[in-house]
């Protein structure tokens, strides 16, 4: 029952709850509270991976979230398959599933592996110079063959059907990282009332209190004192305690990105639980407390399974009563693995012997290990590590080269110093600086509104972290409530540290047996399999900086973002390169901290929610008659309208030839439409249109066309004049928002003697268009008080009345040609007005048509579409719309613009109707259009389709174009080049039915 | 994500209810139609577009919709002070040495 490498009577679990996991289809037994890591530990096992690159067997490195060797596959069920999950921060639940990766056909026999021997032909830079040609045979060859052998874990392939959730939270006091600083420092910002938010990535809090058995505070053991510390903390209304939360993202202004991982631990999370949650937290202060990560030593095949940082072999003990090991060899060059030594030997674990690297070190720690019978070697190197699957031996020589001598052990612990936890400083744009002493980055200048407190601040042993968080603390809350806030620090009391652990130093870059001329496998970067050789040929073949050197080699661009590879990585540069490390510099820490899900970022973001949709008053109408729908923005609007057995261009066809023959119903409510008001509203008219205002008579309409100051088109759409002081502006639906907009500007900062109001009143007006011969027939018999005959109510007129007892603003505008009206009433009455406009239209066989036919009727006409016949580069001049520009006009935004020289020369493209010599023969939008179709390729292309439809009316296929000089060509001969033939098309006018407008008056 | 003071509503508010609208204090000729291509050029064309303090508009579109102006140092992001539409550009910058 019990594994065989748990200790009895270590760690802190209780033995009693049991949990049973599979890792790669073989089961075990674990506790609760286990990691995965820890799991499999107790159960002796150490290889859990294939590396990225070489495929060597891969064990655990760490016990955090720096782990770059141990990522497994984790599985619930088909959709829920996680890659790349690191064993070493993976809670254990009954009946976890888990799976190596990046191996086949099996863990332990790897075909893959024969990567490792071939292995000098993938040194640093291999794919840069190996698939250089032929060239034609990266896209055909080597990027599929890459591709498919690149990468670690499958992703699942279905949809996620997790939730995840998002919060934004304030705080004046942010503290990120749960260990003795920051705790320290959450105690003294709660004490003073303004709210906290204390962050940890870890299921429980303490960081390394977990593992440093000899720390006591306030008269306990550190880690006890810990969660005491949180959880008087949690009972304060003012302080939020997020465990399992990884601050991600240190972006502008203390705007901090966290994810706190919700379920992943649980054994069946509930369908109401998110999977992950997002945090977007805005602090006053930001308290980084982030701690400090142990670096490896860099000796030949360091990557064996067994071979491990120190505090990680103390972590399983101490927290975990996992032994990593029988006969534990030990490699170090600073103080801190002699504590783990000592802890394992301790619990009757034997230690073969420390390696330190170091000529004659003293101290507390040495004097104890020494006291334990523990046999220790100075000045002394590992330069080999034995064994493949598992690590067996290692071969000591004196560092200085000599007799070698191996001794057998099972497992390797080793330090080669701590690195100070900069990352969020860093993302924070702060400047680290090098200390030369303790040669280390610690934070220097500061740029936003926080402060480092403990070992991410560079700060060595418990007391002076305690110390120094607590203050800070303090004082980030005072400083966060500002100066009139009363907030006094110091009302609660510091937390007495009476034992504490302190190291410092240690060394960076290879060490001896691993240096310059040596070819071992030293690995610097254990995730993507880079060695202090292939640093150092970086250097050699020209990568002189460690921008380059990291690119060339990928070195800390893994997952893992090089956590604990950098400093090595810097070091072996540096030396190669012959310069002090601050000149060759540190490569810039960017977010994500961890790797991120997408599904955190996305949150709820996603399927109907990803975007509004916005539906008109006869949207369900529509979906009844059964209309098919298309997006235009975020609207729905009803395409076409088949009746049984039609498909779409046999609907359009019937639907284009009704409203020309009878009349047809369209919605048309989704037009932008902006009331102009106010005393000025005709001068701001003036000014925002090219048209002339002043004398537009009210209950008349024009059509106006907008500029940006550029002179080209930018809107367009009919202006109904309701009152001298009162506007109805039309906009394309898509240029709704940008045309309110630039009309907002407009007259907030350059026309702000203007006195004009506007508002937007899209929604509340919905707008039937009904259209054709019958059209007034169809809508007569529902209007109250207005003349609907064609003297006083022409063609561009517009009158307020009722229909169907309800309000409206009755347009007679057409964009069919024919005659036609635009019904406005309040969006409330759309559907039930459009219904009975619908039973009056079955009286006369009207249609009811969507987007499709209103795009083909418009075209017939020669009517221009904003955006798909012109393009931002487009004139009125280029239009042909030159009679919709006021001629005496002295100011409208885009006056200036549209003369200059450029835009009134010769040979602009200019919008032209083209009919194909075959009228069956319908072109493509956006098509190319040459004059010589002989002509070499490149060919000269002078202009392309914009519009272009099957017209069932005209009995042939009609499109608009912009063609260079294209009023001067009317009746040429032009080509269209297609892949299966040149289409030959004829330059005509725009207007393709009634081209005297007859039938718009009656 | 930037907080940005709105001088109208006079509050810091998040960056998502704005929306930048370009550089600041370019003045739109009173005689427009009869400027000279060069001076349209300037007008219309040339950006100042440099590399620390920016005089620029911001619209606070999600919120009172109201356009003001802006200091802001384009290497830090950081925004030094902002000020209603109209109001004459800044002679002195808060915390600025000279």
């Amino acid at each position: 029952m019990n594994a065989a490498f748990r200790i009895p009577g270590a760690g802190r679990l209780s033995q009693a709850k049991t949990a049973s996991f599979s890792f790669d289809d073989k089961s075990y037994t674990g506790i609760e509270g286990d990691t995965l890591a820890s799991a499999l530990l107790a159960n002796g096992v150490h290889l859990v991976g294939r590396s990225f690159k070489y495929h060597r067997p891969r064990g655990f490195l760490s016990a955090g979230a720096e782990e770059p060797n141990a990522l497994v596959q984790i599985v619930r069920d088909d959709a829920r398959k996680t890659p790349n999950v690191r064993a070493t921060v993976q809670e254990l639940y009954d009946g976890l599933t888990a799976n190596s990766q990046n191996r086949w056909p099996s863990l332990a026999f790897d075909v893959g592996a024969v990567n490792d021997i071939a292995s000098p032909l993938f040194s640093a830079g291999f794919y840069y110079k190996t698939f250089m040609w032929p060239k034609s045979a990266w896209k055909s060859l080597y990027e599929p063959k890459i591709r498919a052998a690149a990468g670690l874990g499958v992703s699942p392939d279905r949809p996620d059907p997790d939730h995840y959730a998002a919060r934004y939270a304030h705080c004046e006091v942010l503290v990120l990282g749960g260990g003795a600083a920051g705790i320290a420092a959450a105690l003294a910002a709660a004490e003073t009332g303004v709210r906290v938010i204390i962050a940890d990535e870890q299921a429980e809090f303490g960081g390394s209190l977990r593992f440093e058995s000899g720390a006591r505070i306030d008269g306990e053991n550190g880690f006890a004192w810990a969660q005491g510390a949180i959880a008087k903390l949690k009972a304060m209304d003012n302080v939020r305690v997020l465990p399992r939360t990884t601050a991600f993202g240190y972006y502008a202004q203390n705007f901090v990105g966290l994810v706190e991982r919700v379920s992943d631990h649980l054994k069946t999370p509930g369908r109401e639980l998110a999977r992950e949650r997002l945090w977007q937290v805005r602090a006053g202060r930001v308290v980084l407390a982030t701690g400090a990560i142990e670096r490896h030593m860099v000796f030949a095949d360091n990557d064996r399974p067994g071979i491990m940082l120190a505090s990680a072999a103390r972590t399983y003990l101490n927290h975990y009563g996992v032994a990593v090991g029988r006969n534990v060899g030990v490699y170090t060059a600073n103080d801190s693995a002699y504590a783990a030594a000592i802890d394992l030997k301790k619990a009757g674990v034997n230690i073969a012997a420390i390696v330190d690297l170091r000529d004659n070190p003293s101290g507390s720690v040495i004097d104890e290990a020494r006291g334990l019978g523990i046999e220790i070697n100075f000045g002394r190197a590992v330069v080999r590590a034995g064994g493949k699957l598992r690590v067996s031996s290692m071969t000591v020589q004196p560092k200085n080269g000599g007799g070698e001598r191996t001794v057998p052990v099972d497992a390797i612990l080793m330090s080669a110093g701590w690195t100070p936890s900069v990352h969020l400083f860093s993302q924070s744009r702060g400047k680290v600086a090098f200390n030369e002493e303790t040669r280390r980055f610690v934070p220097g200048t500061y740029a936003q509104d926080c402060v480092s407190v403990g070992a991410c601040n560079g700060t060595d042993g418990l007391d002076a972290t305690v110390e120094e968080a607590y203050a800070a603390g303090a004082k980030a809350a005072k400083d966060a409530g500002g100066k009139d806030s009363g907030i006094k620090a110091g009302k609660g009391t510091k937390p007495t540290v009476d034992a504490g652990e302190s190291w410092s130093r240690g060394m960076l870059g290879a060490a001896p047996g691993a240096g310059a001329g040596t070819t071992v496998k030293a690995f610097v970067d254990f995730q993507n399999d880079v060695t202090a050789k292939d640093i150092r040929q970086a250097v050699h073949e020209g990568m002189h900086s460690i921008e380059h050197v990291k690119r060339f080699t990928t070195n800390g661009m893994a997952t893992d973002q090089g956590k604990t590879s950098n400093m090595h990585g810097l070091a072996i540069a540096a030396e190669t390169l012959d310069k002090p490390i601050p000149q060759v510099g540190l490569t810039t820490f960017r977010a994500p901290y961890t790797p991120v899900t997408f599904g955190s970022i996305v949150g709820h973001a996603r399927g109907p929610l990803f975007d509004p949709t916005r539906r008109t008053a006869t949207h369900g109408w529509a979906a009844a008659q059964g209309a098919v729908f298309e997006d235009v923005g975020q609207w729905k609007r009803a395409w076409y309208f088949p009746k049984a057995g039609e498909d779409m261009h046999a609907a359009v066809n019937r639907e284009c030839v009704t409203v020309r023959k009878t009349a047809g119903l369209f919605d048309a409510s989704t037009l932008g439409k902006i009331e102009v008001v106010g005393p000025d509203a005709a001068k701001f008219m003036e000014l925002l249109y090219t048209n002339p205002w002043e004398k537009l008579e009210p209950g008349r309409c024009r059509y106006g066309i907008m500029l940006r100051e550029d002179g080209f088109i930018y809107d367009d759409g009919v202006v109904g004049r309701l009152a001298p002081d009162r506007f109805h502006v039309t906009t394309t639906t898509g240029g709704a928002p940008r045309v309110m907009h630039h009309m907002e500007d407009y007259l907030q900062t350059e026309f702000p003697h203007l006195n004009v109001w506007l508002t937007s009143i899209t929604e509340q007006w919905a707008v039937i268009a009904v259209q054709g011969p019958k059209s007034r027939e169809i809508i007569a018999p529902l209007v109250e008080g207005i003349d609907m005959s064609d003297e006083a109510l022409p063609h561009m007129s517009v009158r307020e009345g009722k229909i169907c007892g309800v309000p409206t603003r009755l347009f007679r505008m057409s964009f069919t040609g024919e005659r036609g009206f635009e019904v406005n009433v309040p969006a409330d009455y759309g559907e039930a007005v459009w219904e009975a406009l619908w039973a009056e239209g079955q009286k006369h066989g009207a249609t009811a048509y969507g987007t499709e036919s209103m795009h083909v009727l418009r075209a017939e006409k020669g009517y221009i579409i904003v955006g798909q016949d012109t393009d931002g580069t487009v004139t009125p001049n280029d239009a042909g719309l030159d009679w919709a520009v006021g001629k005496k006009k002295t100011d409208f935004v885009g006056i200036r613009g549209m003369a200059r020289a450029d835009l009134v020369a010769k040979g602009r493209k200019q919008l032209v109707g083209l009919k194909t010599k075959d009228a069956k023969v319908v072109l493509e939008e956006g098509a190319q259009i040459v004059e010589d179709p002989k002509q070499a390729i490149p060919m000269k292309m002078i202009g392309h389709v914009t519009s272009s439809y099957w017209s069932e009316n005209c009995g042939r296929s009609i499109a608009l174009a912009l063609v260079a000089g294209g009023r001067d060509k009317m009746g040429k001969t032009l080509y269209v080049p297609m892949p299966n033939g040149t289409i030959e098309v004829e330059v005509t006018g725009m207007v393709f039915v009634d081209e005297k407008g007859e039938r718009l008056n009656g | 994500m930037l907080l940005i003071r709105c001088p109208y509503c006079e509050e810091e508010r998040p960056e998502l209810e704005f929306r930048n609208a370009g550089e600041a204090h370019i003045v739109r000729s009173a005689n427009i139609a009869g400027e000279s291509e060069d001076d349209f050029e300037k007008y219309f064309f040339i950006r100042a577009n440099p590399k620390g303090v920016i005089y620029e508009r911001w619209r606070h579109i999600h919120g009172c919709a109201r356009f003001f102006n802006a200091v802001r140092d384009t290497v830090t992001d950081k925004f030094v002070m902002t000020y209603k539409a109209g109001e004459p550009k800044p002679a002195k910058l808060p915390g600025a040495s000279k």
